[in-house]
């Protein structure tokens, strides 16, 4: 409930800085999201809401930005190029800790959904076979969870970065590989390895709950178009909960996206995905909870980070989510 | 089938459906083994073309390793500056048409200090070759090309890409790693790869065409699908996710097979849902597989074609079967209806009826001329039988007559003497035929004697009767008072004896009674021994002995024996038709059980036992029919006593 309870906040605070909700709606506001990548079912609610006119619904003429290697979201964000960035918690917690005024307008994964995998031909059944071992890692803040893990039970493993596909660990360059659970998992599946063959370590269950992907806009934007960043989330989310109901429309509009940005589409890679989606935003089931920012997650997270030395201090979990702005 | 069924009909069910029943079992059988042999052929010939494809790729695909492997034999052990570097790369580009680009990476510091990366790559572009430094766009070493080799430190070919900057090219490329020997180690230096253009490849295999619409597909060792006749699946789908799609867990453990370098020929199911057959074998260098789609339909269209094409042929032949046997079965039946017809007016008696004429010499026309033949001898034996049955009615009309003569000339009317007491006599004859040769006989001689008669002729019927009708007259004629009965016999025998040209001859059993005293005189000419009865003994045989049957020999003596009979005492004589009928399981009466019978019925009336007796003979015989002349004669003598005067007087 705390989530909606913050959009409303956020649109109360609107209410008394802007025109008229009516005046709003006539008149469609722009704005623009970058996401993480380029199109896949990851980003499936985003997609859904502009093709069925949600985001119009709600007043806005949304403009989505695809990520990618080359582009970075946070820059994005940071730089005003974005209005609204769908970033890792991770990587939004240190960039505020570092001085840029994100804030989360809503939580979309609620769970940490990496995971380590393994081999089980290679002799890895448990998290200690992996010390001394070639374990591959993307770069950046991707790699802030796997590190977490090797450091709770105190392994040393030998770190090959990691590129965007999977055929080093295919090729057997690597003894464990970061996968993401809705996306590298399935794809070494459909590479032919069966899941019996594998030896999985989904770090949530090893006590790294980083909450992943969230929506994000400057406070300073926050401030100007307060109801902006309500409706954003609430059309997000409406997306969203679109996409869950009616599978099938949801993955012809994000496979017909992919094919316009022309990166390889695969429908049943994109259901998987879709599906694992729905269980990441709904781990327990309830919509109401959904897009909210759980205090003790957000804590968790920053203890990490300091305890890493990524950041000093753990900045307000009030601030950090608008609370803050809303109660001024 | 029922049985009123015509001959027709019966031909037509049992032909038509036992041809259409082999025809069937031959065509199926046909089909079944045609389908075996091609699918037999289809796997030798689907494993040549794979064969065949997979060594063109292969050719391309090695002169490329190679071309790269010598670049790498040549960056570890050459001494070159990058003049050199460059010259080896540029040249290396252009001498080989199959190699749209090369580049030589190294690790970072190991040939430029100033760029720390260090990675020219000639191309083949716009205007001739050209050179793009990777190092200064981005960083090369987590790429796959570089990273997979320099983890593995051993050649590798790429997972196919789509190159987007050089036009939606799928190319792949073959990196080989090269070291340096320093301080006595080995380590690596760099990478250097080619890059081959795949569309060359992959309109190879797409342009093979398997029979109409079958076809040949390239996956990598991921089982990602590089060829295909549907576009969208090229790049976007693995064997994988198609299995998973469908969920098919036999495509999935097909993929793993493809993935692992095997090679296997598997029915199979296409996207667009076509039973088909698939060969899939390695390319060896890269791990990829080729395959091969033929369509099971377009496969055995031919077999089924021909199947077809036999299939009428042979319903025609058992169409045309079915008319011949109808006219077949028209020219057996008609002939036979003729005669069933012409058989009904027969046998209403009318032999005058014309017989269907006959065509052929087959069967029918056999059973014609048996059916000709038929009808004149019955009508010779019905007027023979005519003839004969009216002889035969005149025959035994007189026969009849004969009988009623026979039987006439024997006293029938008991008792005889109703007015004399001292004696009773009872007797029966039975003859097996309408005459018969037994007879006998009483009469008084004086009014003491009464003499007593039982033969039996030899043979039987008229000739039997007439011989007994003479011998039954000489008996008569012959006792005289005074005679005896030797005497009798002897007289007999001589008369009938001489001129006895038929060699007929009769036993006698001649017996004369004085009824004054009970003496009997008897003599025997070779007749059953007569049994005494008497009621407070029991039942005896008279003593053996006696003479010849009378009329064989002449001059034959006959004995005379006598014997005195006590009041109450009988005779019982009888001919050898008593004793020797038969019953069906061929036993005789037989003497035993006559003077069984007789002990039991002491006492009674004369004609009762007479009778009682004969019940039992025939209740003995059963159904047995009667072989000889049945004739029994009772004589008691009661005694001559102050009674019979008593009686008598009035």
């Amino acid at each position: 409930m705390k989530g909606f309870l913050r959009i409303c906040a956020l649109t109360a605070l609107a209410m008394l800085l802007l025109p008229p909700v009516s005046a709003v709606a006539a008149k469609l506001e722009k704005a623009s999201l970058i996401l993480l990548w380029s199109p896949q079912a990851q980003f499936a609610g985003y997609y859904i809401a502009l093709d069925k006119g949600i985001y119009r619904k709600h007043g806005i003429d949304l403009t989505i930005i695809p990520g990618g290697p080359e582009r970075s979201a946070a820059d994005h964000l940071r730089q005003g190029e974005a209005d609204f960035a769908v970033l890792w918690l991770t990587t939004a917690l240190q960039q505020r800790a570092a001085g840029a005024g994100f804030v989360n307008v809503a939580q979309i994964i609620q769970k940490s959904s990496m995971m380590l995998v393994a081999r089980k031909s290679s002799g890895i059944k448990t998290p200690a076979d992996l010390n001394g071992r070639a374990v591959g890692l993307w770069g950046g803040d991707f790699a802030i969870p796997p590190h977490a893990f090797f450091k709770k039970y105190g392994l040393r493993v030998r770190e090959v970065p990691q590129s965007y596909t999977v055929n080093l660990f295919l090729r057997g360059g690597i003894d464990a590989a970061s996968a993401m659970w809705y996306n590298e998992y399935h794809t070494i599946l459909n590479s032919g390895i069966n899941p019996d063959e594998l030896t999985i370590f989904f770090l949530k269950d090893h006590g790294q709950s980083f909450p992943e992907d969230g929506i994000y806009i400057l406070d300073k934007t926050l401030r100007k178009k307060p109801l902006l960043a309500a409706a954003v989330a609430r059309a997000s989310l409406e997306g969203w909960l679109y996409a869950f109901d009616h599978p099938g429309e949801a993955l012809d509009i994000v496979i017909g996206y992919m094919e316009q940005a022309k990166v390889p589409a695969n429908r049943i890679h994109q259901k998987w995905m879709l599906e694992r989606m729905c269980d990441l935003m709904l781990p327990t089931g309830n919509r109401q909870e959904m897009g909210r920012l759980k205090r003790a997650d957000y804590e968790a997270v920053g203890q990490v980070l300091r305890e890493n030395l990524l950041v000093r201090s753990i900045p307000d979990y009030a601030v950090f989510t608008g609370e803050a702005y809303a109660a001024q | 089938m029922p049985r009123s069924r015509s001959i027709a009909f019966k031909l037509i069910l049992v032909f038509t459906l036992c041809s259409a029943l082999i025809f069937s079992v031959i065509l199926g059988y046909n089909y079944y083994q045609s389908r075996m042999m091609l699918e037999k052929e289809l796997e030798g010939n689907a494993r040549n073309l794979a064969m065949s494809l997979v060594n063109r790729v292969e050719t391309v695909l090695a002169s490329v390793g190679r071309v790269t492997e010598e670049m790498a034999f040549f960056l570890e052990i050459g001494k070159y500056g990058e003049r050199e570097l460059l010259a080896l790369l540029r040249g290396t580009v252009e001498r080989n048409g199959h190699i749209y680009g090369s580049v030589a990476a190294f690790e970072p510091d190991v040939f430029c200090v100033a760029t720390r990366l260090y990675a020219p790559y000639f191309h083949k572009g716009k205007g001739g070759i050209l050179l793009t430094h990777l190092e200064r766009s981005h960083s090369y070493l987590f790429r796959d090309w570089y990273q997979i080799p320099r983890e593995l430190e051993k050649p590798e070919w790429s997972e196919p890409y789509i190159d987007q900057e050089k036009g939606n090219i799928l190319m792949t490329s073959y990196s080989v790693p090269f070291f340096e020997n320093r301080d006595g180690k080995r380590r690596l230096r760099g990478v250097v790869a080619s890059d081959v253009s795949l569309s060359a490849l992959t309109e190879l295999v797409s342009s093979i065409k398997v029979l109409k619409t079958g076809y040949c597909t390239l996956s990598s060792r991921n089982g990602t699908i590089l060829t295909h006749p549907v576009k969208k699946l090229i790049m976007n789908e693995t064997f994988f996710t198609i299995a998973e799609a469908r969920n098919d867990a036999g495509l999935r453990e097909i993929g793993r097979k493809m993935i692992r370098g095997g090679s296997g020929f598997v029915p199979f199911k296409t996207l667009t849902g076509v039973k088909s057959w698939l060969y899939y074998a390695p390319i060896p260098s890269t791990g990829w597989t080729l395959s091969v789609m033929f369509p099971e339909a377009e496969l055995l269209e031919n077999v089924r074609t021909l199947s077809m094409t036999v299939a009428v042929m042979g319903l025609v032949g058992i169409l045309l079967l079915a008319v011949v046997v109808v006219i077949l079965a028209r020219s057996i039946t008609t002939p036979l209806h003729a005669l069933a017809a012409a058989t009904e007016v027969i046998a209403a008696g009318n032999f005058e009826v014309n017989l269907p004429p006959v065509r052929s010499h087959d069967e029918v026309g056999i059973l014609s001329d048996a059916f000709l033949v038929m009808k004149e001898s019955l009508k010779d034996h019905m007027k023979r039988l005519t003839e004969t049955t009216v002889a035969k009615e005149r025959i035994e009309s007189e026969l009849k007559i004969a009988h009623d003569i026979q039987m006439g000339i024997l006293p029938k009317i008991f008792p005889p003497f109703p007015d004399r007491e001292e004696f009773d006599i009872y007797a029966l004859i039975e003859p097996a035929r309408e005459v018969g040769g037994d007879f006998y006989d009483f009469f008084q001689i004086d009014d003491t004697h009464l003499c007593f008669v039982i033969a039996d002729v030899s043979g039987k019927g008229v000739p039997a009767s007439l011989f007994m009708a003479v011998t039954k007259t000489l008996i008569k004629a012959t006792a005289r008072k005074g005679i005896t009965p030797d005497k009798i016999l002897c007289q007999v025998n001589d008369e009938l004896s001489s001129d006895n040209e038929t060699c007929m001859f009769v036993s006698i059993f001649c017996g004369i009674l004085d009824t004054s005293n009970g003496e009997l005189l008897y003599a025997n000419g070779g007749h059953n021994l007569p049994l005494l009865v008497q009621p407070g003994s029991g039942v005896s045989f008279f003593p053996k002995g006696g003479g010849l049957v009378v009329g064989a020999m002449e001059g034959s003596v006959y004995r005379c024996d006598r014997m005195l009979l006590a009041p109450g005492e009988s005779l019982f004589l009888y001919t050898d038709g008593v004793t020797e009928a038969m019953n069906l399981r061929d036993e005789q009466f037989s003497e035993a059980r006559l003077a069984q019978e007789l002990t039991a019925l002491r006492g009674r009336p004369l004609q009762e036992m007479v009778k009682v007796i004969m019940g039992n003979i025939r209740n003995f015989a059963g159904d047995a029919p009667q072989s000889d002349d049945i004739t029994m004669l009772l004589v008691q003598y009661r005694g001559d006593n102050s009674n019979h005067f008593l009686a008598a007087s009035p």
